[in-house]
């Protein structure tokens, strides 16, 4: 049989390969255990600056109770919690106060950006002098939630979105990577 | 004291103020010089008894400031708005009332931070909404910057 | 003179500064407090504003005399329903248009909703201050009832721009006032279960009485309206002495106090709950028929002039200044916002006091710190 010459030097296995995430069975198990408890216990960080703040409050109350996912206590201190919600608009002389707290967050962390002023600006766009137009401009974001404000059903289905992200990562491929 | 009345008392103890009666309510024009006086009276005087400052702000007219008081009197139930006029926009100065209404602190505070108005013999006048390091005063007409987005 | 919120000096002997907030839990928004204290006694507080300064007034010098008005549900969130009113109301001042009288029921009976549950929210945060977790979920409880009178009828649950200049947007839902009635019978209930929580508790009465002190004279002179100048003797109710929309055609009490401390500023508002619900079994079954909106131009133009309307939003007075030069976008636009004035008087209400009073008396005067920084 022919060797291919455009393979230089490479012989080509006739069967099929199939990739599997380094570590194999033990480590893809304990990735999965890992984000399950990981999603399942975030607890946000208490940060409302304006009219989004009484709807996330209105999504912690009796109505809509988003301790049913786990996001039962609300930490006062950033060193504590692994969630910032950003409700509310972000101004420029706010913009550092909200950099320094997401420095303060111990990994991992995750930011949902809730209501348009969050996104873009929202309704305070045009001819303001003082508005950041977006907070990812500072700090990013995993989940974005239209609206102004959002329901407190849009913010309990962006955080089953974190959720289902969270789900979805791999700690210990990122760890074996950073090893080599 | 009825309108007719004010602008009588008034006319009496400032001759060269004007007045403008098409709105709501009586507005005396004077200028920025003759205000901390006039104040004092229009708070210390039983017939008047101004004691209540409600909206102290300023609107700028592209040559000139004007600063306006509107002002209310709990025990005779009459309302005055003051208008005094700054001529000078690059230097805009005028004597603060924050000595006859504390109220006035604030409010002159905020409209240093958004006009560049200085007044004088306040106890604390620094920026109140923006930064310490901003450069140049919003509201005024003539501001410009390159983060405003217009449509 | 120095002024009590004044500049930045030295500390004395055993004194340190310490900063609270802008990210606070018991800040009812982004305000930076700086506490000058010896021990734990407060001597010196220096608030710094400013965190979330949005810019509204310049932002109005470039939109219709329409538009502008959504820009002040996002002021007062609580207070909505109200500070469109204003808006509205001095618009039509400007063009001395007469709205319908179903337009002016109506609109008393949503400003009376709206104060009913800002009430109800600060109940609930004032327990939660003071470190009651129960009352959160109880207020929110009939607050949700609320909201949803305010989606079906006018589609927003907080941020409504339900007023335009000449009367309401669009006509109230079929259901309308089946629902408020039933709202109003279950609230009317639930006045004894918040007395019994709260009102009567050794707790709150230890932490609120002879707590943070206002004198008369030094609210009228600090420009302090609502029910914490109410709470301190000082009778400043708008709806009484300037009425507007419908409020001379009911029949209501102005609950004074002569306290001046925390609980009577928490009582004041328990009282008024009550004269709203009231406010609003009177005219729900007596809505008039007829048109919802008076006729206006597409493009509205005020003439040139000076414009200026109060009333009293739930915590205060708020005042509404428009300088128009007839064209389609106001000049200048001030709104003379009730928190300004009432934050002013915070340094010498807590002087000499411990955090914990602070905090408590931050809690009555019920601050929302957009409509401050607006």
């Amino acid at each position: 049989m022919e060797i291919n010459k455009s393979m230089e030097g490479k012989l080509t296995f006739p069967g099929q390969i199939h990739e599997t995430t380094d570590g194999g069975i033990l480590v893809t198990k304990l990735d999965d255990v890992i984000n399950w408890a990981r999603s399942n216990s975030l607890w946000p960080l208490v940060f409302g600056t304006s009219c989004c703040a009484i709807e996330m409050m209105s999504a912690a109350d009796a109505k809509y109770d988003w301790s049913r996912f786990g996001f039962e206590v609300a930490r006062a201190t950033p060193r504590q919690a692994d969630l910032i919600i950003v409700a509310g608009t972000i101004v420029m002389k706010m913009a550092p106060v909200l950099k320094r707290l997401y420095d303060q967050m111990p990994d991992p962390k995750y930011v949902i950006a809730m209501g348009a002023c969050t996104i873009s600006g929202g309704p305070f766009f045009y001819n303001t002098y003082s508005v950041v137009k977006g907070v990812d401009h500072v700090i990013p974001v995993d989940v974005y939630i239209p609206g102004c404000p959002p329901r407190p059903e849009a913010l309990l289905h962006s955080m089953i979105t974190l959720q289902e992200k969270i789900k979805h990562e791999q700690y210990f491929k990122k760890k074996i990577e950073e090893i080599r | 004291m009825s309108t007719e009345d004010l602008k009588n008392s008034i006319t009496a103890i400032l001759p060269s103020s004007t007045f403008d009666e098409t709105g709501e309510f009586l507005n005396v024009v004077i200028t920025s010089e003759e205000l901390l006086p006039l104040m004092n009276t229009l708070r210390t005087k039983s017939e008047f008894d101004f004691d209540f400052l409600f909206c102290l702000t300023c609107i700028d007219w592209k040559d000139h400031f004007m600063m306006v008081y509107h002002l209310l009197s709990k025990t005779h139930q009459h309302t005055l708005v003051i208008k005094a006029k700054i001529a000078d926009r690059n230097n805009a100065q005028i004597e603060t009332v924050c000595n006859i209404w504390r109220t006035a602190e604030l409010h002159e505070r905020e409209v240093f931070d958004l006009f560049g108005v200085k007044f004088i013999n306040h106890p604390d006048l620094r920026r109140l909404f923006l930064s310490d390091d901003w450069v140049g005063h919003p509201l005024r007409k003539d501001y410009t910057d390159e983060n405003m987005i217009s449509l | 003179m120095r002024g009590l919120i004044g500049e930045d000096i030295l500390t004395e002997e055993g004194e340190f500064i310490i900063n609270m907030g802008p990210q606070h839990p018991s800040t009812h928004g982004v305000l930076h407090l700086k506490i000058w204290l010896d021990g734990e006694t407060v001597k010196r507080i220096q608030p710094h504003l400013g965190y979330i300064h949005r810019s509204i007034e310049k932002m109005s010098e470039s939109l219709s005399y329409r538009n502008f008005i959504f820009a002040t549900s996002r002021m007062d969130y609580l207070a909505a329903h109200v500070n469109n009113e204003a808006c509205a109301l001095t618009v039509e001042k400007g063009l001395q248009l007469e709205v319908p009288q179903r337009a002016k029921v109506i609109r008393t009976i949503l400003s009376e909703l709206t104060r009913l549950q800002s009430h109800q929210l600060w109940w609930g945060c004032t327990g939660l201050d003071l470190g009651g977790v129960t009352p959160f979920f109880y207020a929110f409880r009939e607050r949700e009832a609320i909201m949803e009178i305010f989606e079906e009828t006018c589609g927003a649950r907080l941020t409504q721009n339900y007023m335009v200049p000449g009367g309401i947007m669009y006509d109230v839902h079929p259901n309308f006032q089946k629902r408020v009635k039933d709202v109003m019978i279950q609230i009317k209930g639930k006045f004894e279960e918040y007395d019994n929580i709260m009102t009567g508790n050794v707790i709150l009465e230890n932490r609120l009485k002879g707590v943070g002190y206002l004198s008369k004279e030094d609210a009228l002179s600090y420009g302090v309206t609502g029910p914490t100048a109410r709470a301190s003797g000082l009778s400043c109710d708008l709806r009484k002495s300037n009425p507007y929309s419908a409020y001379d055609q009911v029949q209501f009490d102005e609950i004074l106090d002569t306290g001046g401390d925390c609980y009577a500023r928490y009582m004041v508002r328990m009282r008024e709950m009550r004269q709203s619900v009231s406010i609003i079994e009177q005219l729900i079954d007596n809505i008039p028929e007829g048109d919802f909106q008076a006729k206006t131009k597409n493009v509205i133009k005020l003439p040139k002039g000076e414009f200026y309307q109060r009333v009293e939003t739930p915590r205060g007075e708020l005042g509404v200044f428009i300088v128009s030069d007839g064209a389609a976008s106001p000049y200048r636009i001030k709104y003379r916002s009730p928190g300004f004035s009432n934050l002013s008087a915070l340094p010498i209400m807590a002087k000499g006091g411990k955090i914990g009073d602070l905090v408590a008396i931050m809690a009555t005067i019920d601050l929302v710190i957009p409509d401050i920084d607006r």
